[in-house]
């Protein structure tokens, strides 16, 4: 049986991608900060689908404990799956360098400090597969995501250089770039329906990518075409609008 | 966040600021603001009892916390839905004790509705089956109540509406099953007469509920058809069913698309009913051995169903008259279809014995039908509802989006002290809807004129 480990395992993402795997039946390793919360969902997916669940604590910032934190899992994860990040308010994070920097560090410093040490395991076991739930908000700075933006743009980037780096060990890695999701992140935003996945849809096209080795996704799928739009737009033209 | 909802009836709509929270801590946190709130589950009940200004959704507090697949017990958080349920616990033979006709509620609104199925004069309502449950008061404390523990708030939180705090997790009983299929009879009914007796003569079997044609009238008054059931033995599977017998159903669906003049509705649900009655060559009697899902939940099968009664909404009107109040039944059945206003068809059931504080089921008939919102509705339900009181009944909260306080009063006997508990536990009306300011549960009474000004401009609107 496979094993998934979920890094951000609290998050309403992760939750649903912890079900979508476990009723596969892949065993779960679920890591989180906040592991008291990880009690109920740890129950929930041991009875639901019948697969072995553990919990593990795990902070994004806590960069020194990584290392550590990947060495005492009691299994190795065949798969890794980055979900955690913040979105803080822009405005607040312009006003307060602390916030700015704990929005670059958790979506981009945490996530790179973790995925290096898994995907250095990895190559040196020529398989696995890494996952990062990355955004559309990355792929072109703009002023209403100035700082949460240009972090996933970073961790896009990230993503992209290491399925180079270690396709020749037999690793592989799939960007996630979700549009708007109905989350815990999102609930006092008043987001478009049409445009808007349920994190199952985001679940199900991530295990499926998983599966088929898929590179880059985008959920729903019309995002792919709307951020091809939006980053043809000319720069002289784009800088001008309110976006 | 703010936005406009309703419940199944899709009457009234309203604007609510919804909350969601997925741990106990953030549950704690949102009671602990200054504000007042009402719990919301999957919003399948018809009226305005999880309407407020302020809703606390219940739906992402879904977790299983145990099962014991040995005593047949199940822990859960209360947002989780009864399809998940059965999803869980089907393959390892095991049963629902009891359930509405939809799959699709919540086990907090089947405590807080105490809500009853086909079986209820053998296994009773839901609250019957609750071992324990934690409920989160006004004044932030969580307290565990059982039928022998801090029993006050357990009888007034089963059936109570939401009104004594929120409910958080829960232990319930579930009943052992052989196989996942359903042996079911279903005999016809020349007329009430008729299908009376027949609730008498089949009265042993566990799973019982008729089908009324509304428009027959004279010596055909009240054709129906009787649905009989029981859980399915091993050896009354064919070998197809055999290889499996605990197999979940599967997922078919289809959506009901948008809102449709209610004539749609009805003049489907009457073709459904005819092919019932005359198809399968005019026999008296059908057996056949089916899956759980069409013997229970036949109109799951469609979803979003409700918008088949257009937009202005509809009402269900449920009650519940004595055993002795036979004549009551013709009344109201007659009045309805000589105003020419209700659905086609009604539910009726027979309720087994139930002593309870502010539960619905008391021994007696109840009968359930859809009506579409408009002018003159109100008026005529409030003639019925005397009818109702006149023959010793009561209506179903949960499916009211109407009745006047004085109503449910003269229902209800142990209202007096349901409200004595409501303030015990809930002193300030932190948790309030629209349905408990309403029936004067949650307020003052000389402040109740401005809320049915309120309901008076709703429906002037049609
Ligand atoms: C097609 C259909 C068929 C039905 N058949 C039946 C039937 O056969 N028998 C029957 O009894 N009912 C029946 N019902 C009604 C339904 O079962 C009840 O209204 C049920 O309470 C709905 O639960 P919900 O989770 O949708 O809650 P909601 O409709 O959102 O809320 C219902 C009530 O429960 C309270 N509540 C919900 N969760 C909590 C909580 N965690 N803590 C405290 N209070 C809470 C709310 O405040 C509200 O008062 C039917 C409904 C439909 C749509
Ligand atoms: N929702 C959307 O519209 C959307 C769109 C595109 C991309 N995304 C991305 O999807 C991912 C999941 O977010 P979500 O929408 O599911 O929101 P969410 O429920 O708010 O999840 C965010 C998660 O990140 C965790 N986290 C934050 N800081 C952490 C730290 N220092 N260490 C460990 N975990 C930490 C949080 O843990 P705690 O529970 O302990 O706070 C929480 O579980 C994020 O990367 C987000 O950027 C979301």
């Amino acid at each position: 049986m496979p094993t998934v480990l979920l890094l951000g395992a609290t998050s309403d993402i992760s939750v649903a991608i912890a079900k979508e795997f476990g009723a596969h039946g892949y065993a779960l390793q679920l890591a989180a900060r906040n592991t008291e919360h990880l009690s109920p969902i740890q129950s929930d997916l041991k009875i639901r689908y019948n697969v072995d669940c553990t919990v593990h604590a795990f902070d994004a910032l806590n960069y020194d404990s990584h290392q550590s934190f990947f060495d005492s899992l009691p299994v190795k994860p065949d798969v890794t799956i980055c979900v955690f990040g913040v979105m803080y308010e822009e405005e607040d994070a312009w006003n307060d360098w602390k916030l700015t920097h704990r929005m670059i560090d958790t979506n981009y410093t945490g996530a790179v400090s973790i995925l290096n040490i898994a995907a250095k395991y990895y190559s040196a076991q020529k398989k696995g597969t890494i996952v990062g739930i990355s955004s559309v908000a990355g792929e072109r700075g703009r002023q209403s995501k100035l700082i949460y933006g240009s972090a996933k743009a970073a961790f896009s980037a990230y993503l992209a250089g290491l399925r180079n780096k270690l396709f020749k060990d037999n690793v592989h890695v799939v960007s996630v770039k979700p549009g708007f999701v109905y989350t815990k992140m999102t609930e006092e935003l008043p987001l478009p329906k049409p445009l808007t996945a349920q994190p199952e849809e985001v679940a199900k096209a991530v295990f499926n990518a998983v599966e088929k080795k898929k590179n880059t996704i985008y959920t729903k799928w019309m995002w792919k075409y709307i951020m091809l739009i939006i980053k043809n737009v000319p720069e002289p033209m784009f800088k001008k609008m309110n976006i | 966040m703010k936005k406009q909802i309703a419940n199944w009836g899709n009457y009234p709509v309203i604007e609510s600021d919804e909350k969601l929270f997925s741990y106990t801590d953030e549950l704690d946190k949102l009671v602990a603001q200054p504000k007042s709130y009402i719990a919301r589950g999957n919003g399948r009940c018809y009226g305005d009892a999880s309407l407020a200004d302020n809703t606390i959704s219940t739906l992402k507090y879904d977790k299983v916390l145990s099962f014991d697949t040995e005593k047949g017990l199940l822990e859960v958080q209360s947002g989780i839905t009864l399809d998940q349920v059965l999803d869980i616990i089907v393959p390892k033979g095991w049963f629902l004790p009891v359930t509405p006709g939809t799959k699709y509620i919540t086990i907090g609104g089947a405590i807080a509705s105490d809500v009853h199925g086909k079986n209820h004069h053998v296994d009773g309502a839901f609250s019957h089956h609750v071992i324990e449950m934690d409920v989160l008061l006004a004044n932030g404390e969580t307290i565990t109540c059982s039928p022998t523990n801090n029993n006050d708030l357990f009888e007034a939180t089963c059936g109570g509406m939401g009104l004594t705090g929120v409910i958080e997790k829960v232990i319930f009983d579930l009943k052992k099953i052989e196989t996942s299929f359903i042996k079911q009879k279903q005999v016809k009914a020349e007329n009430l007469e008729e299908i009376l007796q027949l609730f008498d003569t089949y009265a042993h079997y566990t799973y019982s509920v008729a089908w009324i044609d509304c428009l027959k009238k004279r010596k055909n008054f009240g054709r129906s058809i009787l649905i009989l059931g029981e859980h399915a033995k091993i050896e009354d599977l064919n070998d197809k069913q055999k290889s499996d017998p605990l197999q979940l159903p599967k997922k078919k669906q289809i959506t009901f698309p948008f809102n449709l003049p209610s004539w749609v509705l009805n003049t489907f649900t009457v073709k459904a009913f005819n092919f019932l009655y005359y198809g399968k060559n005019f026999k008296k009697e059908i057996n056949n051995v089916v899956s759980y899902e069409p013997f229970f939940y036949p109109l799951d099968a469609i979803l979003h169903w409700n918008r088949g009664y257009g937009k202005p909404g509809f009402i269900q009107y449920q009650f519940v008259l004595p055993l002795e109040a036979k004549q009551g039944l013709i009344d109201i059945l007659n009045r309805i279809s000589d105003k020419g206003i209700g659905s086609f068809l009604a539910v009726l059931k027979v309720f087994g014995k139930q002593e309870s504080l502010i539960s619905f089921p008391t021994e007696g008939y109840t009968l359930a039908l859809d009506i579409p919102v408009r002018k003159g509705l109100f008026e005529f339900l409030d003639e019925l509802d005397q009818i109702v009181l006149k023959y010793g009944g009561r209506l179903y909260m949960s499916k009211d989006a109407r009745m006047k306080p004085e109503v449910l009063k003269a229902g209800y006997p142990h209202l007096d002290r349901f409200k004595a508990i409501i303030k015990k536990f809930n002193p300030d009306f932190k948790f309030r809807s629209h349905q408990s300011d309403r029936l004067l549960l949650t307020k003052d009474e000389d402040k109740s004129k401005v809320k049915i000004q309120n309901s008076k401009i709703a429906e002037a609107q049609f």
